[in-house]
This record gives structure tokens, sequence and C-alpha cells, in this order.
């Protein structure tokens, strides 16, 4: 051997036995980590269009770990958040599910608001085999396999809020909502509601999602003197519909309007004084009176600002946390599918009451309830739903 | 459907038309005398309608008992504060882009993803709501059954003062009489003596300010969040370019009569489908005559 040989065997031996150490120490405290922490992945929009209504789940689901953690974790592990912004495109909400599920390999992901969002990573759960909790109000339609629904679907509420008006207000409807799936869906369970008690119709309008011309459907309103208007108008059009529904003097008090989209979060949007007088269906409202609220209530106003006021999808969100660790107990588990399958029957406590998920379709038993909106943009509660109601995501129409 | 609220109909045509118009005034002036197309004059839009936010914020913290004319405050500010943007970006920006329409479009389409940004760090994702004058809310009804609301009566008023200086300013001012120089022949005026890199930053300017106006009375009648501009920079720009790119009166003629077509097909079919018609008629027409209803005659 050459002193040259000698010399590169000893620079290659050293080097592979220092590579070899110090790999060897990093996967041992790898290791050693993740026995400690599991990941949870919240995939919600931080920017754009629909950050409005949901950047703020993020700050309840983030609540809701601290909590956990706080407590001692899931199962001993600790919760590490990781967290995306689909930045309200649904490219990249699928592009982010994907990200979460295969690369970071979180145990599960609660996230998405738009129906559209939630259909764009459905591809991606069933690639990984993963799991997603959706804490928001939707039409129903679906039981994909990798997800748990965790917040009122259509029928829901959309029964509840009709009867509740034909009861109380008047037979005669109008129908106004955005154009897309989920006003649409909910006309189409609102109407043969409606007939089955003895009401009517009298007409139903679509304006395109951020249209903020309504002196058109206003005046078909006027022209039609309904009792009930049921509004599923959605988003930022919401403000321009209400002002000008103000200012045309439906204001409310000769005829009632009642929306399924609006919550104390769009109220802020919207301005108190534009609100006040409508009503509104939903799960959960700030107001509800139960010591689980009271403590959930004071708790976020310490945690992000007294000024802060918190609607249904963000309730929705912070219990869809405390779910998907209720079932990991249950299945013992962390593994998507023995998850899902546990989370069947699964009942918490949350601030709005007790919720139970379905035995079988993958929804959630819960109240609903209807709220006057009140001059400081907080709402009344005028009626709750005497039991749990139970979801039914495929309704015979 | 009865008299009343054929009325009403006609009243929303009307009102929607004075919409159209401010909103698409700005940009004919900068699109239609300059050339420049500016993606991002619904982001000046929305800079005039967060700055009617903060005016009314800063009346009902320290002025209260005026809050009810603090829209004045607005409007003038409103215009003062887009105009002198308008003039920054002219000069710092946009006049690098001149006789390249493809690169403004694009350099312009950044600027409004930056601007919306720039809204959402600075103001909140969430919408901001701007309070209406009390004496600006309700209806006027001059006849029972017939309800006019008083907030679109004002926007009418403002945008007919409006129109008139506009139309003031381009016939009646030495300015104006550079502009359409300009307009019709940039060398030729250059050549005898008008400073056309100031013209045009201040023509620019006025665009911009115009915006402004234009999103200070849009609080009024819709939301205000980083989102706004993006609803009606679509509808500007066909206003403009079906009225013909470079005369204003062919502005207003096609913004009246999109506004119109528009409430009377609302009424009668459902939003969407009033829109896809709208859209279609816009489509045959300009297949027709591609230069817009009104093309004007210029040597460039």
């Amino acid at each position: 051997m050459s002193p040259m040989n000698r010399r590169d065997l000893v620079k290659t031996g050293g080097t592979m036995f220092v590579l070899g150490a110090a790999s060897g120490t990093a996967l041992f405290t790898a290791a050693a980590n993740a026995q400690e922490s599991v990941k949870l992945g919240l995939l919600h929009s931080l920017s754009g269009t629909i950050a409005i209504a949901e950047a703020s789940l993020v700050d309840a689901e983030k609540m809701a770990i601290d909590e956990i953690n706080a407590a001692g974790g899931v199962m001993g592990r600790k919760i590490e958040v990781v967290i995306e912004d689909g930045a309200s495109e649904n490219s990249v909400f699928a592009e982010k599910a994907r990200k979460l599920l295969e690369r970071d390999k979180v145990a599960a992901i609660v996230g998405c608001y738009t129906s559209a969002s939630r259909k764009a990573v459905l591809p991606a759960l069933s690639r990984a085999k993963g799991l997603l909790f959706y804490p928001t109000y939707y039409e129903g339609q679906e039981q994909d396999k990798h997800v748990v629904y965790t917040s009122q679907e259509a029928t829901q509420s959309v029964v509840a809020a009709v009867e509740w008006l034909a009861r109380e207000k008047g037979k005669t409807f109008f129908l106004v909502g955005s154009d897309y799936i989920y006003p649409r869906t909910c006309n189409k369970i609102a109407k043969p509601t409606i007939a089955k008690l003895g009401g009517k119709v009298l007409g139903e309008e679509y304006a395109p999602l951020g249209h903020t011309e309504f002196s058109s459907i206003i005046n078909k309103i006027k022209a039609a003197k309904p009792d009930c208007i049921y509004s599923t108008v959605v988003g930022g059009s919401n403000v321009a519909f209400y002002k000008q529904l103000r200012a045309a003097g439906l204001d409310g008090t000769k005829q009632t309007l009642l929306s399924t989209v609006v919550s104390e979060n769009e109220i802020e949007g919207i301005g108190k004084d534009n609100a006040v007088g409508y009503y509104a269906c939903m799960g959960y409202f700030q107001s509800v009176k139960n010591p689980a609220n009271e403590k959930f209530v004071k708790a976020f106003k310490a945690k992000y600002g007294q000024d802060r006021v918190i609607g249904d999808p963000m309730e929705v969100a912070y219990n869809s946390v405390y779910l998907w660790k209720l079932a990991v107990e249950k299945a013992k588990s962390f593994d998507p599918d023995k998850v899902l399958a546990a989370s069947a029957g699964v009942e918490l406590d949350a601030p709005e009451g007790k919720v139970r998920v379905h035995a079988t379709n993958q929804h959630v038993w819960k109240k609903v309830r209807v709220g006057k909106a009140l001059a400081n943009g907080q709402f009344d509660i005028v009626w709750e739903s005497p039991s749990l109601i139970e979801p039914n995501p495929f309704p015979t129409l | 459907m009865n008299i009343d609220i054929a009325v009403m109909q006609v009243f929303n045509g009307v009102s929607l038309f004075t919409i159209l118009l401010l909103m698409a005034i700005g940009l004919a002036i900068v699109f239609g005398l300059m050339g420049v197309i500016n993606m991002a004059h619904g982001e000046l839009m929305a800079l005039g309608s967060y700055v009617t936010y903060l005016t009314a914020t800063a009346f009902s913290k320290f002025a209260p008992q005026w809050m009810g004319v603090y829209l004045f405050a607005a409007i003038a500010l409103a215009f003062a504060v887009t105009y002198a943007f308008g003039y920054l970006l002219e000069r710092g920006f946009v006049r690098f882009f001149y006789n390249r329409p493809l690169d403004t479009l694009l350099a312009t389409w950044g600027l409004s993803l930056i601007l919306q940004q720039a809204y959402r760090s600075i103001f909140g994702a969430q919408e901001v709501s701007v309070p209406l004058p009390q004496w600006l809310s309700g209806a006027w009804e001059p006849v029972a059954g017939i309800q006019l609301p008083i907030s679109r009566i004002f926007i009418i008023g403002l945008t007919v003062a409006v129109a008139f200086g506009v139309y003031l300013l381009l016939n009646r001012t030495r300015w104006g009489l550079k502009v359409r120089a300009v307009t019709h022949n940039r060398a030729m005026s250059e050549a005898v003596g008008i400073d056309t890199q100031r013209l045009d930053a201040l023509t620019f300017a006025l665009g911009a300010g115009l915006a402004g106006i234009a999103g200070c009375v849009f609080t009024m009648i819709g939301s205000t969040n980083p989102g706004t501009g993006q609803l009606y920079i679509v509808d500007s720009f066909i206003v403009v370019v079906f009225g013909g790119v470079q005369s204003l009166i062919g502005t207003a003629l096609s913004g009246f009569a999109i506004a119109q077509t528009q409430t009377t097909l609302e009424y009668l079919m459902s939003g969407s489908m009033a829109r896809v018609t709208i859209l279609l008629l816009v489509v045959v027409v300009l297949y027709f005559r591609p230069h817009g209803l009104f093309a004007a005659k210029s040597r460039s």
C-alpha cells in the first residue's frame, strides 16, 4: 500500500465513522422526539377572498390544541401543529393537503370552509388514506370515507328554520341566495318543507357570488309581498344586500328575514346597524347560555382580545379538535381508518351543548337555534331545538 | 308588473348607470386618452373606500358631532389621496411602460395584487364597515308605494356633478385642450411645445382621483374589503371598451345602455342569466364594431 492509499483510507474511513455516528445520534434523537408529539394539520385560507370567514377558525383550533396539550396531550403525546394556507384557491388546498399528508405525515387535518375546497382535497385524502375533520356548515349530499363532517348540514338548519318561520311569522316565502350549490341545495330542501307546512313560495332568486346590485331582486320582493324572506346570500354580497334592503324600507318589521349563512363574524363586516332586526339560524351563537360556553368565550377573549366575536364555524372548529382527540382515545390509535371507525358515537360536551357523531354517516347530531340580531352585533336566541337533530346528508326530496 | 314597480325599476337602471359611469370615467380618461391599461383601477377605488373608512373612524373619534357631514370630507380626501397616489404611480412606475400595452397590463396587474395584499395586511382580510350618515339612510316616497333610496339619489346627483366637472375640464380649460391635443397626435403636440410628460402624470392622477371618488361612493352601497376592487374592474373595462375607447360620450352612453338593459333583464330572468345575456350582447356588438359604439377618429 502506498502512503497515498493509506491516507485516503484513513480519510474516508474517518468521514464514514463521523457520518455514521452523527446520523445514528440524529436518528436516535428523532426517534426519541417522535415518541413525544403527534402532528395535526390545520388547512384554511389565511389570505384571499375567503380569509374573511376562514382565518379565524385557525385561532379557535389553536386554542383547543393548547388546552389539550396543557392537559397532557392525546394519549400522552403533545400535539404539534402544522398550519398551511389554502389562499382561497382550490388548487392550493389540494397541493397543501398532499404536503400535509405525504410529507409532514400528519395524523389528521382539520380544515376547509367552502365545499369546493373540501372537494379539492378529497383525492389527496384518498391517496394517502388520511382523515379530514370539516368544521363548516354545508349542503350535505356527501359522505366521503375519509371525512368527518362536524357541522350542521343543510337539512338540520334549513328544515328547522323554515318550520320556525312558518310557525311564528307567516306562510308566504321568498327565497334569495347566491348562485352556487349551497343556496340552491338549501332551497331544494326548503321548498318541499314549505309545501308540507301549507306555505307558498312566491319567488326564488339567485345573484352571482360577489354581486352587489340587489335593486332588481329587492323590487321583486316588494312586488311579491312575502311574510318571510329566506336568505342564503353569502359573503361580501351580504353587506350590499342588507344595506340595500334597509334603504328600500325592508327592515325586518313588516316582513321577517332569516339567513342560514350569517354569524357574528359576518355581522362585523356587514355593520351592526345594518344587521339589527334580521334573524339567523345556526347551531351555535356566542350568546348561548351554559357553563361550557361561558368558559369557552372567556378563554377565547382572554387569549385573543376582548373585541373578538365567535361565530358558529369557529366553535365547530374548536369542537373538531376535541372530537378527533376523543376518537383517537376510543380507537387507542392514531391510524386514520381506525380513528374514523371509532368516531361513530363519540359524544362531546361542546360550548353549544352536547354533540354526538352519527353511528353511520360521519355527520353530527346537534341542536340548532334561531337568533335575532341585536344592535351590539350579538344574537338574542328566540328558539332552540328541543333535542338533538339527526343529520341526513341524503334526504329524499 | 304594476306602475310603481316599473318606476322603481327605471330608477334602478338610472342608479346603476351612474355607478357604472363613476367607475368607468376614471378608467376612460386613463385608458382612452392615454392608452394605458390600468388593471389596478379597482384597487384605486378600494383605496378611496378605505380612505372613507378612515375618515369616518377619525370623525367618530375626534368630532362625533360632525358625523353627519363626514361624507363630504371623505369625498374630498378620497380624491386628494388617490390623486396624489396616482401621480406618484405614474411618475415612478407606469411611465416606463408607455407604447407597451401588454407590459402595462401585466405590470398593473401585478400592482393590483400588491395593493390587495397591502390592504389585507394593513386593514385585515375582514370587511370593514363604513357607517352611513343618518340623512342618507332610508327612502324618499314621493308617492305611496314608490320608494327611492336616498343614498342612490345622492349618488346620481354626485355623478352628474362629477361628469359635468370632467366635461368642463376637458372642453373648457387650457389643460383639457392640451390633453385632447396629445390624444390626437402626440408627436405634433410635443412639437408645438406641450410638456407631454407632466400632462401624462396629471391626467393619470385625475383618473386615479375619480376612481377614489367612486370608491368613496361604493361604501354606501356595498362592502369594503381587500377584494372590492376585483368586483368592479371587469364592469369598468366593459363599459369603456363598449363605448369606444377614446370617447367619453361613448363611455356615458354605453354605461346607460348596459345599465338599463341589465336592470330590465334582471327583473325578467335570474341575475346570472342577465349577466350572461349582457356579455353576449357586448360580444356581438363588438364583433360588428370592434372600436366600440363611438370610435373617435385620430391620427395615431
